[in-house]
């Protein structure tokens, strides 16, 4: 029998849940990786070389090489350890934030003084 | 014997350590959100906590992919605070008080909740950060600590109801500590934040608020708020809030709020804080 997942249908958020973290297992792992200056340092020496290292597949490389944070959490990455990539290249949790949602992260910005995003139209997919 | 005298819940946002390490607390964008904390600092200055049993979540710092507990308490003499990916904070080693947390293990695990020991492990933003949120910059943390970890991070987490009765043993856990202490359980994370996906940025006040409001007097109805509903009404990082029930369970069946600080926003997400004192 599948998994009960009553959040389905709750819009532009993915939960990390069993099948994402299924997926997501070497991605994560990767990143977890990074938690060590030595490693830090040869990722950024060579990108593409430090990926090949990783059983990860070839959607979830290209995704880590274009810093495309939504393609990695679709591909079973989890925000907190995604965050260790972010966190090399001296970027914060709001610059990875706006990039997900497609604003500019000085609007990103503004809409959080504004008092953030409402919930009004943000519960249910296809919510008016 | 061993007293739970009070409870605190604080959100444990990341940007916040580096905020007080760098200075920077009293600029305007900074300055309503310390603000908030000025009571509990002096507050905690008169009451004198013997030890803070602190309910938290870590993020992938401590634990990863490889090993999830979902519920895991610190037993060790000391803990270093964690390397995030940027070097440990400059804050105090965290002593622990293995007497104690040694006691509350045997006696919440013979009440049915599967504790995972651990004696070594090193404590990120989410423990630390609420640490220098209500003491400030010491040179050394004025109490023990018992560290709590909960998995919020990986689903499934534990649901609400479930951390509200893990607070209830550990309740009769620390009462039943043969030694004279003054203990204050702390449940931190939290409000609404959203920090993944195309809904980042959510937050929703009405909501924070009325669970601020229901915290003391209606704890039951706050445990029977379903994960979908946290994820739903208050961001899929809103989940953390269960550690808040943690925190009320430890308290009791009667608690009065004594203080209560909401501000949106720091950095995602919504900064909640609240004093309750235990009454029964």
């Amino acid at each position: 029998m599948a998994l009960d997942k009553p959040y389905a249908d709750v819009p532009g958020t993915t939960v990390f849940d069993a099948d994402m973290a299924r997926k997501g297992y070497h991605l994560n792992q990767f990143c977890m990786s990074l938690m060590k200056a030595a490693n830090r340092d040869r990722f950024h020496a060579d990108e593409r070389a430090y990926v090949d290292e990783w059983p990860m597949n070839e959607d979830q490389k290209q995704a880590v090489l274009d810093r495309d944070y939504l393609r990695m959490i679709e591909l079973g990455g989890n925000i907190y350890f995604l965050s260790k990539i972010f966190a090399s290249d001296g970027k914060t949790f709001v610059h990875a934030a706006a990039q997900m949602t497609g604003m500019p992260e000085d609007e990103y910005k503004q809409m959080m003084l504004d008092g953030g995003r409402s919930p009004d139209g943000n519960r249910y997919i296809g919510e008016k | 014997m061993a007293r739970v005298t009070a409870g605190v819940t604080s959100s444990h946002i990341p940007l916040i350590g580096r905020v007080i390490d760098t200075g920077e607390t009293s600029t305007p964008y900074w300055k309503p959100v310390f603000e908030g904390y000025e009571f509990t600092k002096a507050w905690l200055a008169s009451e004198k906590p013997d030890v803070i049993f602190l309910v938290y979540n870590d993020h992938a710092s401590a634990f990863d992919m490889r090993m999830i507990p979902t519920f895991a308490i610190g037993c060790a003499e000391r803990f270093n605070p964690a390397d995030e990916g940027y070097g440990p904070r400059p804050v105090p080693v965290i002593e622990g008080a293995p007497d104690l947390a040694w006691h509350v293990a045997q006696s919440v695990i013979q009440q049915d909740f599967d504790l995972t020991i651990i004696n070594e492990m090193d404590l990120d933003h989410g423990l630390t950060v609420p640490l220098s949120l209500m003491f400030g910059q010491p040179e050394a943390w004025p109490c023990k600590i018992i560290p709590f970890a909960v998995n919020v991070v990986v689903y499934p987490v534990p649901n609400g109801r479930r951390c509200y009765k893990l607070g209830q043993a550990i309740r009769n856990a620390i009462s039943s500590f043969d030694e004279d202490l003054n203990v204050q359980v702390w449940g931190t994370g939290g409000m609404s934040h959203q920090i993944q996906g195309k809904r980042a940025g959510l937050i929703n006040k009405e909501w924070d608020k009325a669970f601020m409001d229901r915290l003391a007097d209606s704890p039951d109805e706050l445990a029977e708020i379903e994960h979908v509903e946290y994820i739903r009404e208050a961001g899929a990082e809103g989940i953390e809030l269960v550690m808040w029930l943690i925190m009320r369970g430890a308290l009791g069946e009667h608690a009065r709020e004594l203080y209560r600080h909401y501000h949106v926003p720091a950095s995602n997400t919504a900064v909640g804080h609240m004093v309750l004192e235990a009454c029964d």
